[in-house]
């Protein structure tokens, strides 16, 4: 706006009238855009608000500023194109000191605002947090000795031994400013293969091929990889975390919505990569009590309700991988802890 | 010193010296730079060919959300190559290796190179590596993306992905080499009557790209030569149950392949500040901001590289210190816009193909360079991390940016290098074309990505087949696009309308010899005696004199 303005009191053709009403339309404009564009999925977790929030935020400033250039470029090119016969040359205006200091310094204060802005919400959003260490009563340290020590098992190689003693994760999302010091209410130990995500409840051995957790509660997953990176991302929490052979990590959240939402691998995997998808469902918490409890009773049924006939055809998981997976999780089952 | 100036000594007229080259010439081990500046160019050309068949063949999968048209690992090897090829085959070579070579010792009044046979040798390491590449596909072709992250690419068609390596470590090399060269040749060959600031700006980016190559290719060589030993050799480096960490492998990568994309568009740039002023008939807008600019964005872009991380293993400091550099780099790109956007105002711009060319990529790098600030900030980034957003912004950049400055370096300099002016109406049906093809195809990206696709995967949800569908048309308007260029160029290049030495009135010295310019470009080096940029102020000079005299 004050762009433009500039290049009219520099030829004094554009009104300031005309100037000052382009600004606010591009104002009014660029407003609407940040609030009404439809471009984000529902919100569902309590990070979800706060990265809109910042992405309406840019689109706002990136509308205008991109209006701004795109009307500038379009004026200048229907007003200045050479007209038939005219050989000679421009105006020779090489430099202006204060306009090349202007839009230096008003996109470096754009700039310094979204970055301290960006370490806000961040913290905010638990981002600062990862690895709170206060609050891991549910991951005890005998469990992974357990594990530990059940390595040389015919099922799974040391590799998986090793990884399932992981230390605490320290990278990811961790405690959001409210529930930092405290412990989680719900943890899930989320595993990545090609091409499934298989989800374990340590606390009551429930093995599963979607993730159910209950509304408004504080849910950590701990996120480990048993082949090749895979990341784990629920597009309506916002919230994406690889997940890493060798590197534990973890993602700490509250759904704030009853409803069912994808779960997606995003880190490239494989051939089947694309397929690489399930569910999570957030319940009620009586509901999801309800689940837990008819899953314990079940515990022997089968589980891994992600590996269809299809993946089994198709992306060629086998039986072996399956009993191999089970017999993983089975580590986790209360009666051998 | 003394070596550097041997060439201006070496007259034209020796006996036994060729006068021209023949075409057999632009087949050998020949040491002039626009030989192998053309040889660049028309290799480059022919694989970014063999990329877009490959891109046509991913959206024509992914027209519909099954996997029906391609095997997946077939997908994944066409996508793992459609990335390599541009960026490797096409954009960095057919920019530094073809634009660079060819123009930067016309532009500073130079002979040739600074070292002729390292030059030759540079270009003779690319047609083995795109064999290499392309015979790869005999073993099932690298599948683990273009960034190759272990352990996929460890277990994952892994003869395919030993020969993808040695390619892109000899690309490297040659690029290593280039760089070398160009950083000697504009320091100490430019003719003595030019000052620094009268050096033309698409040299002051080759400057900047060649530095940044400089500092961060070997560095992707390492990364990927301790991947060919884990694949081949036993170790361990990046085998997290043997010790090593898949991490350090994304840090060694991006490293070098961040400051690839400043690779990529800084001497785009460059061509950007060549083309815009002659044609506009201005002198550039702020000619040290841009100069200085694009070694701020060298030097920034060196420590941005973690924001390709911001999900991966990296902790909460490294998120937050990589969010704040990356968007610093926003501020010197914004002034290089701007400054060209100012290059307008007032001109006599002249709307033919390479203005075009140029003004469409203004137009579209603005819309690249604002999605790329989103995703510089790792709170959005963890969303939209991974996606088709990603995909959409940085084929605004690189085809919106890199490819339309090609397209318009090619329109602009083509009659300096044949000697004959390419045709306007396929030119504009060009623009034309590529400019729909490419909004159709990658502004529907941005929306996919943000409620849900992720990149890279050969089936997908149902409910984005409608906009994938849209995209899928956008690649074949674009893929239909490249005919009338290439009837255009072909045609012209034996039949064209004679160009002349200088059919823009360009005051750049590449301008002031022949078209095409002889071997060793000058019979008489040319004496610089006003600025690359002057459009106008002899004539505002002349005029003022005038009245003075009346």
């Amino acid at each position: 706006m004050g762009f433009s303005g500039r290049f009219g009191t520099m030829e004094q053709i554009p009104a300031p009238i005309w100037t000052l009403t382009a600004g606010i339309v591009v104002t009014l404009i660029s407003f609407w855009v940040g609030q009404h564009h439809g471009l984000l999925p529902e919100q569902a977790s309590e990070q979800a608000p706060l990265v809109d929030n910042f992405f309406n935020i840019m689109l706002t400033i990136g509308t205008a500023l991109f209006l701004v250039v795109q009307g500038a470029i379009l004026l200048f090119v229907i007003r200045y194109r050479r007209r038939p016969g005219d050989e000679g040359d421009g105006l020779p205006i090489e430099e202006n000191l204060p306009l090349e200091v202007f839009w230096t310094a008003i996109p470096a204060l754009i700039v310094i605002f979204l970055g301290i802005y960006s370490v806000d919400i961040f913290q905010r959003m638990g981002g600062l947090n990862p690895g709170d260490h206060t609050l891991h009563t549910m991951h005890t340290p005998e469990q992974a000795v357990a594990v530990v020590a059940e390595a040389p098992s015919k099922t799974t190689s040391d590799a998986t031994a090793l990884l399932a003693a992981a230390p605490t994760p320290e990278i990811g999302i961790g405690a959001s400013p409210d529930v930092q010091g405290k412990a989680p209410d719900v943890v899930v130990d989320v595993t990545g293969m090609q091409y499934a995500w298989i989800f374990t409840y340590p606390d009551s051995g429930i093995v599963s091929g979607e993730l159910h957790i209950p509304v408004g509660k504080d849910v950590q997953l701990n996120l480990s990889a048993r082949d090749v990176i895979h990341s784990f991302w629920v597009p309506q929490f916002r919230l994406k975390q690889d997940a890493i052979p060798g590197v534990p990590t973890e993602l700490r959240f509250k759904a704030t919505k009853v409803g069912t939402y994808p779960v997606i691998c995003a880190e490239l995997c494989g051939g089947y990569h694309g397929a690489m998808r399930t569910q999570v469902i957030v319940h009620t918490p009586e509901d999801f009590e309800a689940w837990r409890t008819q899953n314990q009773v079940t515990a022997t049924a089968p589980v891994i309700s992600s590996l269809s006939d299809r993946h089994i055809e198709e992306i060629g998981v086998t039986p072996q991988l399956v009993a191999q997976v089970e017999a993983m999780t089975h580590h986790h089952s209360p009666d051998k802890l | 010193m003394a070596q550097a100036q041997l060439p201006l000594e070496t007259p034209l007229s020796l006996p036994g010296h060729p006068k021209a080259w023949k075409w057999y010439d632009y087949f050998t081990f020949n040491v002039d730079h626009k030989v192998i500046g053309i040889q660049y160019l028309v290799t480059a050309f022919i694989f970014y060919l063999i990329g877009g068949l490959m891109a046509v063949a991913m959206r024509t999968e992914l027209a519909t959300a099954d996997s029906d048209f391609l095997n997946p690992n077939l997908y994944n090897a066409f996508m793992t190559n459609h990335g390599t090829i541009m960026i490797f085959f096409w954009v960095v070579p057919a920019a530094i290796g073809g634009f660079g070579n060819y123009l930067v010792p016309l532009m500073i009044g130079a002979r040739d190179m600074a070292f002729p046979r390292l030059n030759a040798l540079a270009f003779w390491l690319n047609p083995p590596a795109g064999a290499l590449l392309l015979a790869s596909f005999l073993f099932g072709g690298a599948q683990a993306g273009w960034t190759a992250y272990p352990p996929l690419s460890t277990i994952t068609a892994t003869t395919a992905q030993s020969m993808w390596i040695l390619a892109i470590v000899l690309v490297g090399t040659s690029s290593i080499l280039g760089a070398v060269n160009f950083i000697v040749t504009i320091w100490k060959m430019k003719v003595p009557s030019m000052r620094w600031n009268q050096l033309p700006l698409f040299c002051w980016a080759m400057l900047a790209t060649s530095l940044l190559a400089l500092v961060s290719t070997p560095v992707l060589a390492v990364g990927l030569i301790l991947l060919l030993f884990d694949i081949n050799f036993g170790t361990s480096f990046y085998r997290p149950d043997a010790g090593g960490n898949v991490i350090i492998y994304q840090h060694l990568f991006w490293f070098y392949s961040h400051p690839a994309v400043y690779l990529m568009i800084l001497p785009i740039f460059g061509i950007m500040s060549e083309v815009i002023p002659v044609h506009a008939r201005k002198p550039i807008f702020g000619y040290q901001a841009i100069a200085y600019s694009s070694l701020a964005i060298c030097c920034v872009g060196l420590f941005v590289w973690v924001h390709h991380m911001f999900t991966s293993g990296t902790p909460p400091w490294m998120r937050m210190f990589f969010t704040i550099s990356t968007l610093i780099v926003a501020v010197p790109t914004g002034v290089k816009i701007f400054s060209w956007v100012a290059t307008l105002w007032g001109g006599k711009i002249r709307l033919n193909s390479a203005m075009l060319f140029a003004i469409g990529l203004l137009s579209m790098f603005v819309l690249g360079g604002l999605s790329g600030v989103t995703l510089g900030t790792a709170p959005v980034d963890i969303h939209v991390h991974d996606t088709y957003y990603v995909v959409a912004h940085f084929h605004y950049v690189l085809f919106g940016g890199s490819v339309f400055g090609l397209y318009a370096g090619i329109y602009h300099w083509f009659p300096k290098i044949t000697g004959r002016l390419l045709d306007e109406r396929l030119g504009i049906l060009h623009f034309v074309l590529t400019f729909i093809g490419t909004n159709l195809t990658f502004l529907p990206m941005h929306e996919l990505g943000l409620k849900g696709m992720p990149r890279r995967v050969a089936m997908y949800d149902p409910q984005f087949e409608p906009i994938n569908f849209i995209c899928t048309i956008g690649a074949f308007v674009l893929a239909f696009s490249i005919i009338p260029f290439l009837i255009n160029v072909l045609w012209s290049w034996n039949k064209g309308k004679i160009a002349g030495d200088n059919p823009w009135g360009g005051l750049s010295l590449e301008w002031t010899t022949s078209s095409p310019p002889p071997i060793e470009n000058w019979e008489v080096l040319p004496v610089v005696t006003k600025g690359p940029y002057d459009y106008g102020i002899e004539q505002r000079k002349g005029s003022t004199n005038e009245n003075e005299e009346e």
